[in-house]
């Protein structure tokens, strides 16, 4: 079979096409984006017919998902690790109803948070749900673990969460390519209400829950993936998995290592699988990309005198992604002295590109709201964030995707006038629309911006399920048509666009403003693509 | 053979073509390669920067660690300053001349040859002039590459080869136009 030089993310995408995967379901988010714009860029997804379309939010993409799944074909979400938060209702559930045909569910967790607001383990939500998780650390790993994921998923019946890191997610190696798998045909359910949570299912359901996941366990395909390797030095044997059992090997040359390491990429594990190496040895290094998780888990049933490093005990900082270095030091290597960066060196942080309409919207946001002091304005997540750094400085939150509108309702309903939220346009229909809705019925005294480049620009200028439909939303929702104002964000209409501000910050109720001008980057795009198909 | 070479740049400059090329001569070579690269907000004006690594034994870690770098290319002559913790003793930094100042304290054009002179296997070119007199302005990525494919493990073929292949569906034109910047780069290398 073919080798192909992929991204780890392409490799779960390629893998879940080989696997007979009949609907990828996804909203962006760095470091996960690349699986479904991989997925969409596959003349042979194409041909299939397999679905590729975003979704407007990681719950929606989730739902979507297991309704495929209740067909009976083979179906995979995936989502930065935040948006495993805003699917949780529907993932959770998911294991309570069981999956007909296979669901995979794919997290990309981002330590040190490169490009987002936390550094959430996903694998927490994994026990939390009580589903199997895998964790491949090498880009041929994740593909070959995909076929096994959607195996256990449909032998169990249950959702399989899929947990990658940046590091993974991002970084390209050669994947050679198995014999490819049919999609599956639909079919219903054989027990009509096997996806009714009706307490009294629910509660048959739960306990079906409960003896699977101690089932699987021992499942060789999942256990398979746990792998021990002795070596002749038993003074402190190590437990990784992920990415960091790349940078254990790193640190030995390539060579195997002369300590025992187990290496943990599928969960849960059995406590055999522990006592094997920490029956060996005196002490055990735990290595793991995020928080820590298996070495929380053995701190509480291990109180046998073995010594335990990690992160809890400082061996292993706290917080942060691992590298070669952190590892070689914890396992006691020594650290040689490396050159420093000069102290001319600068940060270069990113701003707004040349041309980008979310810069003159803030000028003139900047402008109306001076005379009302410092701290008014409210954003969400998206390009427009970056507004909170100087020259602009004019933002005041940014905590979750809608938190802006909502934000803004709740600091109206103690006082603060005038009370105004930023959104983008694809933050909006992902999940700025209820909480408009909120203010519409209470009729709260807030303006929300909605600064609309019609394109999802932060994670790359996927397509905006906003584009186009921007309007019609907000008066459906309820907004008064006098208070929907649509502006143009450019330099020339900077005295206008101020006083439509000034204006619906006096109004005491809900008012939104479109500032509408499309991204640089995507109407370059779109300009060159139209060239190159003329 | 081993190479572990950390590329650095501004979004835009086109760092992952670099990437991409090198990434296909390895593969025509039939050799490991693993190469970690940063998405998300790099076209927006932030540093970027990616972590190539070929081999002809597999590789482990998808970083390089500290002091491993065998060279850094370099788009842009600040940036390449960055990531001298991970440059070798005897590694060598290959840079761009042009400034790309999108900040307010942007050091001085000596302030930073001074601390890359202090670097004893340093090459500073001026990509973008070359690319311009060999006919194609747009390709001061592939100068610089050009210009580093002395300290590559690879014969300098296969680098031709994976430029035309990165640059085919673009036409011959474009091909063209990178193949002169890439030996126009190597030429300006004293050898
Ligand atoms: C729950 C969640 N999902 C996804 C993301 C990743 N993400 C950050 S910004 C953004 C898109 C913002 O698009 P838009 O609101 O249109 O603003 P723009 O970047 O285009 O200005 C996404 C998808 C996130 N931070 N949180």
């Amino acid at each position: 079979m073919e080798k192909l030089l992929l991204l780890g993310d392409e490799a779960i995408a390629q893998a879940a096409l080989d696997s007979g995967m009949s609907g990828m379901y996804a909203y962006p988010g760095t470091p996960s984006t690349e699986i479904m714009e991989y997925i969409q860029a596959s003349s042979d997804a194409r041909e299939r017919g397999v679905h590729m379309m975003w979704s407007s939010n990681e719950k929606t993409a989730m739902e979507a998902a297991l309704g495929m799944s209740y067909a009976g074909k083979r179906a995979m979400v995936a989502m930065k690790h935040v948006g495993l938060n805003v699917a949780a209702d529907g993932f959770i559930n998911s294991a309570m109803t069981g999956v007909n045909g296979g669901l995979i569910v794919v997290a990309a967790d981002d330590p040190s948070m490169h490009s987002s607001q936390n550094e959430q383990d996903s694998r927490f939500y994994g026990k939390f749900a009580m589903v199997p998780v895998f964790e491949p650390s090498s880009q041929q790993e994740a593909y070959e673990m995909i076929f096994d994921a959607f195996h256990i998923s449909e032998k169990y019946r249950i959702p399989v969460l899929f947990r990658i890191t940046t590091r993974l997610a991002h970084s390209r190696a050669s994947v050679q390519r198995k014999k490819a798998l049919k999609e599956k045909p639909l079919s219903i359910p054989s027990d009509p209400m096997s996806f009714v949570l009706l307490p009294a299912i629910a509660r048959r359901k739960y306990k079906t829950l409960l003896s699977s996941y101690e089932t699987i366990k021992s499942d060789s395909k999942v256990s398979v993936y746990n792998q021990f390797t002795n070596g002749g030095n038993h003074e402190m044997g190590v437990i990784t998995c992920g990415i960091a059992y790349n940078y254990l090997l790193e640190n030995f040359n390539g060579k195997s290592p002369d300590i025992p390491v187990l290496k943990i990429a599928a969960y849960p594990f059995t406590k055999e699988t522990i006592r094997e190496i920490t029956s060996l040895c005196r002490s055990v290094l735990i290595l793991e990309e995020g928080a820590p998780f298996i070495e929380e888990y053995l701190r509480g049933i291990l109180d046998d005198g073995l010594r335990i490093y990690g992160r809890l005990d400082g061996t292993v900082p706290r917080d942060g992604e691992l590298n070669p270095a952190i590892v070689g030091k914890a396992l006691g290597l020594p650290v040689s002295s490396v050159r420093e960066v000069p102290s001319i060196v600068k940060m270069r942080p990113p701003s707004f590109c040349k041309g980008c309409g979310h810069g003159d919207m803030f000028d003139a946001l900047n402008e109306a709201i001076r005379p009302f002091g410092p701290g008014h304005v409210f954003a969400d997540i998206g390009c427009y964030t970056l507004a909170a750094l100087p020259p602009y400085s004019a933002i005041n939150s940014c905590v979750d995707m809608g938190a802006s509108v909502t934000m803004s309702i709740g600091a109206s309903d103690a006082g603060l006038f005038p009370s105004v939220a930023v959104i983008g346009d694809s933050t909006f229909t992902h999940s700025g629309m209820t909480g408009l809705l909120d203010a519409v019925v209470k009729k709260s005294a807030v303006t929300v911006i909605i600064s609309d480049n019609s394109t999802t620009g932060m994670t790359g200028g996927q397509d905006s399920q906003a584009t186009g439909r921007l309007a019609a939303i907000c008066e459906g929702i309820g907004v008064e048509t006098e208070h929907l104002r649509i502006i143009i964000p450019l330099k020339k209409n900077h005295d206008e666009n101020v006083k439509v501000m000034k204006e619906e910050f006096e109004y005491k109720g809900v008012s939104v403003i479109i500032a509408q001008r499309e991204c640089i980057q995507t109407a370059s795009r779109r300009k060159r693509n139209e060239a190159a198909n003329k | 053979m081993k190479n572990d070479i950390i590329l650095s740049g501004v979004g835009g400059q086109g760092i992952l073509s670099i990437a991409a090329a090198i990434g296909l001569a390895a593969v025509e070579n039939g050799l490991f390669l693993k190469q970690s690269e940063v998405h998300g907000m790099s076209q927006r004006g932030g540093d970027v920067q990616s972590h190539l690594r070929i081999s002809d034994k597999p590789i482990s870690s998808d970083l390089i660690p500290y002091g491993f770098a065998d060279l850094i290319i370099s788009v842009e002559p600040m940036e390449s300053l960055r990531y001298l913790p991970w440059l070798s003793e005897k590694g060598w930094l290959v840079t761009n001349s042009n400034p790309f100042i999108n900040i307010p304290d942007y050091p001085s054009a000596e302030e930073i040859i001074a601390e890359i002179k202090k670097i004893t296997n340093h090459l500073i070119i001026d990509a973008d002039n070359i690319a311009k007199q060999s006919g194609s302005a747009r390709s001061g990525n592939m100068v610089i590459l050009g210009a580093a494919s002395p300290y590559i493990d690879m014969d300098y073929e296969s680098l031709q080869n994976a430029v035309k292949k990165l640059f085919g569906k673009k036409g011959t034109e474009i091909v063209e136009a990178n193949l002169r910047a890439l030996q126009s780069g190597r030429d300006a290398t004293p050898m």
